[in-house]
């Protein structure tokens, strides 16, 4: 039964390696076999899907807006441009004003040549805190610092897109992404907000980016496999990737009314916080499914696993203890985009259950077919370290 | 019987613990003696050599244990000495509270100690990959979670046993107030009866000092520390870097009554609104903060008469404080004049991720001890904002009602509206 203040998607904004927009993840990701795009010798030895040309001038207009803007703050605000293009509310002054907005984000780059410079003049001096004072007074770009606040990747859509009901930002990895849509869409269902923009970004391709997974040894490293197969292998099991995922959450009354295409319905979202060290994930993974109130009969799962062993074995076992889940991990196509996961998976499972087909397997030797159409359809973030969460995703 | 519910049918949200830290000291008691005496907690920068800075002081926390130990480590610490005055004053179990945590902190980088551990524990290849093949050779975790935005509140969460999954956020220099936002509205959604907000932050290292110095946002009067934080004094130059961290614990009245628990005071409205006009820069017709503080008083169900005092975001800046009168005065009208409006941060300087709550936290005491703490350092009032500062000394006055205001980067202004009484 749909009611006026259920949370519907109206918009969606994608980027990863596979390329822009859903229709474009859409067409790449129902091909049975399609083979990821990888670059394994940037940053060797591991590999990484890295982002697809992009034209910002299509979202960012302005070039000054532009170099204000790191790769990763430009890739949010340029798929959150494409998300709110999709809901018919970019350029709406009225929809954008009123509009909230919750973003999962990690920082912004560093300047890798002087943090190079710092660290090679450090081999040869003792008085290495006068050495900091020394090159970061002088080498630093002022404006940098702002392209690496966590804040102003939401800062950036405000400018650019004239987003400004409210804006917060949430930190801390895929939990981020999971608390972002938890709370968007518990403020639609209470009445406090009519629209939603949430999502997050990731970029990949700078050391300190891959330094934050390899301080605990989470990538994998040698050949690329599938997110499943990568148990026993060489490092960690994580392979990254570039991107963003943006979604536009509304009250379904209020883009009935304004006459939009509906992707899906948003249903209930689950998080959690497993203590992982005393081997609680496996119950909150089983915990958190049971909350989701899962339909009966087939049902597939939009994983975003990240191929961390630990915790991508315990979300295998969770399924396999339910067979008749299908699962599709597809960051064995555009590599863990970190706080853009969950958004990610949630924009991936309305796509599928807009155009009433499902994936076909993203890894035909560990994911089940699946024959039906689906109609619900369950979207996954366990995170490679800590925090999980799962919602589901219904025709509209 | 008090009412249960506000002007809106929703939960009304009392606070029944309030923790805090600033350089002033830790707990309420000595800050808040220090505050009303009008001390400054600003001092010369000893953590780390000065050489080549132009500003040479702040407001570090520099007498807890963590305090030279990184800005991870330091803003757990004042995350948790905080919540647990706050969370002892509640009279909850401070292992079990019971309810969802969400924490204001500043975003988290490998600290350049680390850094310079890594990358000299050996003499292979050099730059990233060095330290990328280092890395993965670690051991212990220690050094990776100190890289992790979740990982504080994880901390957190297990030592005082919030529930659910841990909400850890930034709104720059708002993130503090948006923190007891989030709290205040999870309450009204009915999800919780209790939450705790907490704003923290150790992160005044080098670094930071340098990158807001090379944004020109900091006072540069290195030669009387205590004298640098003027808000609103015609030679006020930047704001003053400083640490610190506030705690509320946030209850449903309908579930602090039940149990017997003090009321503090009661959070009776929040509001935001973004700005769109520039990284760093407010509209220069002030709107943004204008929205903000009106969508406050409407969520509070407060008309602008009815606002006896504003604790001031008040920073120190040249722009802040401009904006600030502009925004004010534009919402006050001529009342402006004579409504007391004063700044902590001329004592505890800016403590950026946890200002909101630490002001918050003031805030309420400000109405539960009839005492307005001053604005320090005003000796040369800036003729282009009439405002009643409370200049220098502090002000006995009953105050029912307060608007506390949090303006950040990135177009963040959030304003919470709290009362003494529950209607």
């Amino acid at each position: 039964m749909s009611s006026p203040h259920d949370v519907v998607i109206t918009g969606i904004g994608l980027v990863s390696s596979l390329g822009e927009g859903p229709d474009a993840h859409w067409q790449k990701l129902a091909q049975p076999g399609l083979e990821p795009v990888l670059d394994a010798g940037r940053f060797a030895p591991y590999t990484i899907h890295p982002l697809p040309e992009i034209d910002w001038n299509l979202q960012i207009a302005k070039r000054g807006d532009q170099r204000q803007m790191e790769t990763w703050q430009r890739l949010g605000t340029y798929a959150a441009g494409l998300a709110l293009d999709d809901a018919g509310i970019k350029g709406n002054d009225e929809l954008c004003a009123t509009m909230d907005m919750v973003v999962a984000a990690g920082g912004g780059e560093r300047d890798e040549a002087v943090d190079a410079a710092i660290l090679a003049a450090s081999e040869s001096r003792n008085d290495r805190d006068v050495l900091l004072n020394e090159k970061l007074t002088t080498e630093l770009r002022p404006t940098l610092f702002l392209a690496q606040l966590s804040n102003l990747l939401a800062g950036n859509i405000s400018i650019v897109h004239k987003v400004t009901g409210s804006s917060r930002t949430f930190m801390g990895e895929e939990g981020a992404g999971v608390a972002a849509v938890e709370t968007a869409a518990a403020r639609i269902r209470s009445g406090q907000s009519t629209h939603v923009l949430v999502g997050g970004a990731f970029q990949t391709e700078h050391s300190d980016m891959l330094l934050g997974y390899e301080l605990a040894g989470y990538l994998h490293r040698g050949a690329w496999k599938p997110v499943w197969q990568r148990q026993g292998g060489e490092g960690g099991g994580v392979v990254t990737g570039s991107g963003g995922a943006f979604l536009v959450l509304e009250q379904r009354e209020h883009a009935t009314s304004r006459g939009r295409k509906i992707y899906a319905e948003l249903g209930p979202i689950v998080s959690g916080r497993a203590k992982r060290r005393n081997g609680g994930l496996d119950a909150e993974i089983a915990t958190l499914l049971d909350q989701t109130a899962l339909p009966n009969g087939e049902l597939l799962a939009i994983s975003g696993a990240s191929g961390a062993h630990t915790a991508t074995a315990a979300e295998r076992a969770a399924f396999a203890a339910h067979p008749a889940i299908a699962a599709r991990a597809f960051s064995t196509l555009t590599g863990h985009m970190k706080e853009a996961q969950f958004p990610f998976a949630v924009a991936l499972a309305a796509l599928t259950v807009e155009r009433k087909a499902a994936y076909p397997a993203f890894d035909a030797a560990t994911e089940k077919p699946f024959a039906g159409i689906p109609t619900t359809v369950l979207a996954t973030a366990i995170g490679y370290h800590q925090f999980e969460g799962m919602g589901l995703i219904k025709a509209a | 019987m008090a009412n249960l519910n506000d002007h809106m049918g929703r939960p009304i949200v009392a606070v029944t613990g309030i923790g805090v830290v600033t350089s002033l000291g830790v707990g309420k008691a000595d800050n808040w003696a220090a505050l009303t005496s009008g001390k400054s907690g600003i001092h010369p920068i000893t953590r780390f050599p000065v050489d080549h800075l132009n500003t040479r002081i702040s407001g570090m926390v520099d007498f807890l244990p963590s305090s030279s130990k990184g800005a991870s480590p330091l803003t757990y610490e004042l995350a948790e000495t905080a919540a647990q005055e706050a969370v002892a004053e509640a009279g909850l179990d401070s292992g079990d509270f019971a309810g969802p945590l969400f924490l204001a902190s500043p975003p988290v980088e490998l600290d350049w100690a680390d850094r310079f551990s890594l990358y000299n524990s050996d003499k292979q290849d050099a730059g990233a990959e060095r330290l990328l093949r280092v890395a993965r050779a670690l051991k212990e975790l220690d050094i990776f979670e100190t890289t992790q935005f979740g990982s504080i509140a994880d901390r957190l969460a297990d030592r005082f046993g919030t529930r659910g999954l841990p909400i850890t956020l930034s709104t720059a220099c708002a993130s503090g107030a948006t923190a007891i936002q989030l709290g205040v509205e999870a309450i009204r959604r009915g999800e919780c009866d209790k939450a705790l907000s907490i704003g923290a932050d150790g992160s005044a290292t080098a670094e930071a000092l340098i990158r807001f110095s090379l944004l020109s946002a900091l006072s540069t009067h290195n030669d009387i520390p205590e004298k640098a934080s003027k808000p609103f004094s015609k030679d006020r130059d930047g704001f003053v870097l400083a640490e610190g961290s506030g705690a509320l614990v946030l209850e449903s009245l309908e579930a602090a009554l039940a149990r017997g628990a003090p009321i503090l005071g009661i959070m009776r409205g929040c509001g935001e609104k973004a700005d769109d006009f520039h990284r760093t820069r407010s509209k220069p017709d002030g709107s943004p903060a204008i929205a903000a503080v009106r969508a406050a008083l409407a969520d509070a169900g407060l008309s602008e008469d009815e606002i006896d005092y504003v604790n001031a975001h008040g920073t120190s800046t040249p722009e802040n404080d401009k904006m600030e009168h502009l925004s004010l005065s534009t919402v006050f009208g001529e009342r402006i004049g004579s409504m007391p409006i004063s700044s902590n941060k001329s004592m505890i300087g800016h403590t950026l991720s946890a200002a909101g709550a630490v002001e918050a936290a003031f805030s309420l005491m400000t109405m539960r001890e009839s005492v307005i703490p001053p604005t320090i350092n005003y000796d040369n009032p800036d003729p282009a904002i009439v405002l009643d500062v409370v200049p220098n000394k502090q002000r006995n006055a009953e105050v029912g009602t307060v608007l506390s205001n949090s303006f950040g980067f990135g177009g963040q202004n959030t304003c919470l509206v709290m009362a003494r009484e529950p209607v």
